[in-house]
């Protein structure tokens, strides 16, 4: 631990030792997924309250987490995925939000997310949903003749090459588990073996486990079928109109992004000021009209110009979609070990 | 040239600028390397190398890096003999070309190849227009060794054409006098005078093959993983710097071993010479 601190004085020194100087008025700073506000947004933001935005960031969350643990950046908000809240929570990393300074956030977050994300925020303390969606299949309706109903399509012989999956441990041995009817935080090792076994049987058929690429390569048909997250899918389907997106009966991953403030956030009033804006309504509008994936907030859909986009399925999906589905939670350190061992062992076949 | 005092005011930048950004990163890479967690000595996280099948991963690098540097020399050395013959002519037109694609950032002209390879691709394209079956080159290994020679050619090329360029050409003129046929000049002369050349266009080639990440991501689909990936997945994504270093010594060692090889090599020829 102290070499990590002489580390850091070092950095710090090298950085910062020439910097200095004038005094910033007032600020927040943001560690958030790329591409994941609208820019519009933050100059509102900035106008209306004067508060400059210092944006910063990742493309995943365990990419995120070392950088918020090691502290050797402060930053005031974050918006990690629902097990990764967890994981901060219990790793003392972020704070208590005062749900007083957040009244947009009480009135228009839709109640059934904040329920969802007791599961991983026991008691809506730390969290304010921001994003929500769900996982499934996107498939090329002139390839695949056969009905796409259940993950397993994704073990068809007759598919060979034309698979797409998502390159990361939780996501990929999520559609085994399910499957074999359980729980996508399992942990029993057994069950877990044999899920990793089942995806070792797959790897002939895949033709690469992707992350952001998936889009392209599915626009371009370059596979005839692959796992996308929800909120990619309009996207897709406006791009490649052979597309069909599909949710297997099996069950999905119900996954929720949201705001959150660091233990040791130098601007906790502008934080909450910052989550709060992000909660009203027309700001959330505009956030959505430029991600397209699907939003907690109550109020936006009546604001959503484009009727195609007000009406989709996918956007705006029925409770139906996401009753009962399982969010991930942190499962330990150890048991996230054992999930990467698997995972690379997968990888490295 | 330059008395004691100057020579070590000149020489202070580069020793700061050596201590603070190769010795204390190094210091720090094997620290982590051998401790565990809590900071207690250990090598449990060296020995994973051979758990989860590391050790694939770090054969296949060095069978990939391997392969890419053999071929790297067989393009190379017969271009740069061509362009020290014809030494007078437009050589720069030539070596212009195989030293602009240097100019263009590695990871665009990687992504590049992407869509070049890819099933529905430039190459597919063509065959399918001239009635071909198609072709699977993304995904594959010999994808990857395409994107590790295509990236790391210009490094072959360099030090070999200074080699070739730096013989005196009086040498090959008395050779010739004496009798010499051109195969005879070529491997009494040439080669020999040339290994250095050679061996530092090795050393340039086979160190970024072994160690890249980029290109095999890129041109892997995620199912190959080099010993690289497997580094830089312990620290952008596990977060587990103490195998990430770990496993970054066991690369060095490699590298290293490497390095002693060419140089036993390059003085035996100095010897010889």
């Amino acid at each position: 631990m102290k070499f990590k601190v002489l580390i850091l004085i070092l950095v710090s020194l090298l950085t910062f030792g020439c910097g200095g100087g004038d005094k910033p008025k007032s600020e927040v700073y943001v560690y958030s997924w790329g591409d994941y506000l609208n820019p519009e947004v933050l100059q509102l933001f900035e106008k209306e309250t004067g508060i400059h935005v210092i944006l910063d960031e990742f493309d995943t969350n365990e990419s995120m987490y070392p950088r918020v643990a090691e502290g050797a950046v402060h930053y005031d908000v974050l918006c990690p995925s629902d097990y990764m809240i967890q994981k901060l929570i219990s790793n003392d990393l972020i704070q208590p939000l005062d749900f007083t300074k957040l009244p947009d956030a009480k009135k228009y977050i839709g109640e059934e997310f904040f329920k969802q994300a007791e599961t991983f925020d026991p008691g809506n303390k730390y969290s304010v949903p921001y994003c929500w969606g769900t996982v499934g299949i996107i498939y090329d309706k002139t390839k695949v003749t056969d009905p796409v109903d259940s993950w397993s399509i994704l073990w068809n012989e007759k598919y060979k090459g034309q698979i797409l999956m998502q390159d990361s441990a939780r996501d990929a041995l999520m559609i085994p588990l399910k499957i074999m009817g359980k729980s996508l935080n399992e942990t029993d090792k057994e069950v877990l073996a044999k899920a990793q076994e089942m995806l070792v049987e797959q790897k002939p058929l895949v033709q690469a486990y992707v992350v952001d690429e998936v889009k392209d390569k599915l626009i371009n048909s370059e596979a005839a079928m692959g796992v996308v997250f929800s909120g990619e899918a309009p996207i897709i389907l406006k791009e490649n109109p052979n597309m069909a997106f599909a949710i297997p009966k099996e069950g999905t991953n119900f996954w929720i992004d949201g705001w959150v403030i660091t233990k040791d956030a130098q601007n906790v009033d502008n934080a909450h000021k910052f989550i709060d804006f992000m909660c009203r309504p027309d700001i959330a509008a505009k956030n959505f009209d430029h991600l397209g994936y699907s939003t907690p907030n109550t109020g936006v859909r009546e604001l959503v110009e484009d009727e195609e986009l007000k009406n989709s399925p996918i956007a705006f999906p029925s409770s139906e979609v996401y009753k009962g589905q399982e969010t991930y939670k942190y499962l330990g350190n150890q048991m996230d070990e054992y999930y990467n061992s698997l995972w690379m062992k997968i990888k490295v076949d | 040239m330059f008395n004691r005092g100057v020579r070590n005011i000149l020489l202070t930048p580069f020793l700061i600028w050596a201590g603070l950004f190769i010795f204390i990163p190094l210091v720090c890479i094997i620290w982590y390397g051998v401790t565990d967690y809590d900071g207690n000595f250990s090598l449990a996280n060296m020995g994973l190398i051979f758990n989860h099948g590391y050790f694939d991963a770090l054969e296949l690098s060095v069978a990939l890096a391997l392969i890419s540097t053999v071929i790297c020399l067989l393009l190379a050395y017969p271009l740069c003999l061509i362009l020290t013959e014809r030494q007078r002519d437009n050589t720069t037109i030539i070596s212009l070309l195989f030293i602009l694609p240097l100019w263009m950032n590695s990871l665009l002209s990687t992504m590049a190849w992407q869509t070049i390879l890819e099933g529905n691709g430039i190459i597919n394209q063509l065959m399918r227009l001239l009635n071909l079956p198609d072709l699977q080159m993304i995904n594959t290994p010999g994808a990857i060794v395409l994107g590790m020679v295509y990236n790391y050619l210009p490094y072959m090329v360099l030090p070999l054409y200074i080699s070739l360029t730096k013989i005196d050409r009086r040498i090959l003129e008395a050779a010739r006098d004496l009798g010499a046929n051109s195969w005879q000049t070529f491997t009494k002369i040439i080669l020999p005078l040339s290994i250095p050349g050679a061996i530092s266009g090795i050393t340039m080639v086979f160190i970024p093959a072994l160690t890249t990440f980029v290109i095999s991501a890129l041109l892997g689909g995620g199912k190959l993983l080099l010993i690289g990936n497997i580094i830089e997945q312990e620290f952008t994504f596990h977060y587990d710097w103490h195998i990430g270093c770990a496993l970054s010594v066991i690369l060095m060692i490699f590298i290293v071993l490497n390095m002693l090889l060419t140089a036993a090599f390059d003085k035996q020829e100095e010897e010889a010479v």
